[in-house]
């Protein structure tokens, strides 16, 4: 790999999302581990950058950042003393066995063309902006129905969790 | 490399400079002018913000540093500076002493994208309004990260209004963004400019821009909406552990913040540096900007001096149970009024370089709509507040007996 903008970057950001990773399954601290999580999402969305893709950048900036963790954090300061945790973890062979199946599956499900992975050569030569993002997601053929799938998906979630939050009492 | 290579980087090349070099000095001096204009630019805030805040009071404010107290926030800033830096033994002294950089940090930030003429800006990112909000979200997160990095229970206390407030007003906030957006089909902060030289934004949608207005307000964390750190409940906030310079960044920030929104007004509904003769010199467009961006600057502290704080459920129910649908109402109107208008040809296609003629009939008939739906609103608020009326009328004896159980 030579020494370029780009390597420095990819290296940089490999560390904040490395660094951030082992940070949140370390620390004994649960808010510290949101933000170690928030470090490791950030260095994701260096990668979008390196990979051309602003918009998906400040998408995952603004959700998951913004949005999700900001709401873990909250959740976390609600829960009592979570500054003091002193018990331990102890069923390590179990997570470390569920952790390495799920690592090898994705690694498989990356490299090989199993759900019509795009291998290298045959990548699109032209970088696709945030313009080409948005024309997909409404073209019919496109992605307008798993789009729409997810929107409805996101919808009934929304109904089903007012439902189930709501006061009977009111 | 040549688009990237301009201006001064391309004089260094001219002259015998190795091209690397002269791109490498050229994008230092752009981040220094982007980063620094801002830091500059804050000393002054503050003291305009004192001067106006007084005025208002019926005070005089600052008078005695300096020519009608111009140097006061240099004093004030060597006093900051001179203070002890306490880290409380208690806090966590990482985060506790991060927080103040990120909450900086994440206003100087946005003026990376910020036009200040048609030629001179930070950077030109495709997806500049998004950038903004991206960036604007890490505040959240400062204030959030100092609020519990204190170990303190007023920090914390201040932390959750903030982190209810600030994340419950971006959703209007967002989509009074998307207005404009829509509007230019595109969300860089040039294209946004460039595509009101036939009509300013507000006037098409003059809904968005209060959305916008109130919201930005919100987010800063002002009048009617400072319960972030109201002094009378939570003694300081956020912020109460802090001293010397950590806190002034904090100040800086907030202040900063404020005009910041301002400029950002002026760019997405007011035009930004249009104005007339802006294309004859940088500097007139430049002052447009300044001049815009200054006059809602100015209404913001208005109306920070002069109303009270709000409760914290009264801030929730009128965000959610009016600016967020009322923003999603707007937009939806808007964007297809817009589409039916252009399939009659009666719109621009293209509002980049749409003359005024051009964009007339889309401007009346979207004004008409956004005045219905400011009337229809007008007329739910005020049967609410008649409903209100009769009820406390009805039943004096039980809101009387409520008012004095909720001041024990």
């Amino acid at each position: 790999m030579e020494l370029n903008a780009i390597s420095i970057g990819f290296v940089v950001f490999t560390i904040f999302t490395l660094g951030g990773g082992i940070g949140v399954v370390t620390t004994r601290n649960l808010f510290q581990g949101t933000i170690w999580l928030m470090v490791s999402l950030f260095g994701v969305a260096g990668y979008f950058v390196l990979l051309s893709a602003p918009f998906l950048a400040a998408v995952q900036i603004l959700v998951y950042i913004g949005a999700i963790a900001i709401l873990i954090t909250f959740a976390v300061m609600l829960t009592r003393s979570v500054t003091r945790i002193k018990t331990r973890y102890i069923r390590l062979v179990p997570s470390l066995l569920a952790s390495l199946a799920l690592f090898l599956i994705l690694l498989l499900g990356v490299t090989m063309p199993i759900f019509g992975g795009v291998s290298p050569e045959h990548a699109p030569a032209t970088v696709a902006s945030t313009r080409d993002l948005g024309a997909a997601l409404v073209d019919e053929n496109g992605y307008v129905v798993p789009f729409l799938l997810a929107s409805v998906l996101l919808t009934g979630a929304m109904i089903g969790a007012i439902f189930i939050a709501r006061d009977d009492t009111a | 490399m040549d688009e990237i290579c301009t201006g001064l980087c391309r004089l260094m090349v001219d002259s015998g400079a190795d091209a690397g070099l002269a791109q490498f000095v050229s994008l230092l001096v752009g981040v220094l002018l982007v980063s620094g204009v801002p830091l500059l630019t804050v000393i002054l805030l503050i003291w305009i913000e004192r001067k106006v805040a007084a005025r208002i009071q019926d005070r005089i404010g600052p008078n005695r540093v300096g020519p009608i107290g111009l140097m006061q926030t240099f004093a004030d800033l060597l006093k900051l500076l001179g203070k002890e830096d306490i880290t409380p033994t208690a806090a966590d002294r990482l985060l506790y002493n991060v927080a103040p950089l990120v909450s900086f940090a994440s206003v100087v930030l946005i003026w990376a994208v910020v036009p200040f003429t048609p030629f001179h800006y930070g950077v030109d990112l495709e997806i500049g309004a998004l950038f903004f909000v991206a960036v604007a979200s890490f505040g959240t997160l400062a204030i959030m990260v100092a609020g519990w990095a204190s170990n303190n229970k007023y920090a914390l206390l201040g932390a959750f209004r903030v982190v209810s407030l600030l994340v419950s007003y971006e959703v209007p906030l967002v989509f009074a963004l998307l207005v404009p957006v829509l509007l230019a089909g595109s969300m860089s902060m040039l294209d946004i400019v460039n595509a009101q030289s036939g009509m300013w934004f507000v006037v098409l949608s003059p809904l968005a821009f209060i959305i916008f207005y109130i919201s930005s307000q919100a987010e800063t964390g002002r009048a009617p909406f400072d319960l972030i750190e109201a002094e009378s409940e939570l003694v300081a906030g956020f912020n109460i552990e802090y001293s010397g310079m950590k806190f002034g960044m904090f100040f800086a920030a907030e202040f900063l913040h404020v005009f910041t929104n301002g400029i950002l007004m002026a760019l997405l509904f007011f035009g930004g540096w249009m104005g007339p003769l802006y294309y004859e010199s940088p500097l007139i467009a430049f002052a447009w900007l300044g001049a815009k961006g200054g006059i809602i600057y100015l209404t913001t502290l208005w109306l920070r001096n002069t109303v009270p704080r709000l409760r914290i459920d009264q801030i929730m129910a009128f965000n959610w149970k009016c600016l967020v649908p009322l923003s999603i109402a707007n937009i939806v109107l808007v964007s297809l009024a817009l589409k039916v208008l252009q399939e009659l040809d009666m719109a621009p296609r293209q509002l980049i370089g749409a003359s005024f003629a051009d964009m007339l009939p889309a401007t009346i008939l979207l004004l008409l709509i956004n005045g219905a739906l400011t009337l229809y609103l007008l007329g739910i608020l005020r049967r609410r507040g008649k409903d209100a009326r009769r009820e406390a009328q009805a039943a004096p004896v039980q809101f009387a007996r409520a008012t004095a159980a909720t001041a024990d």
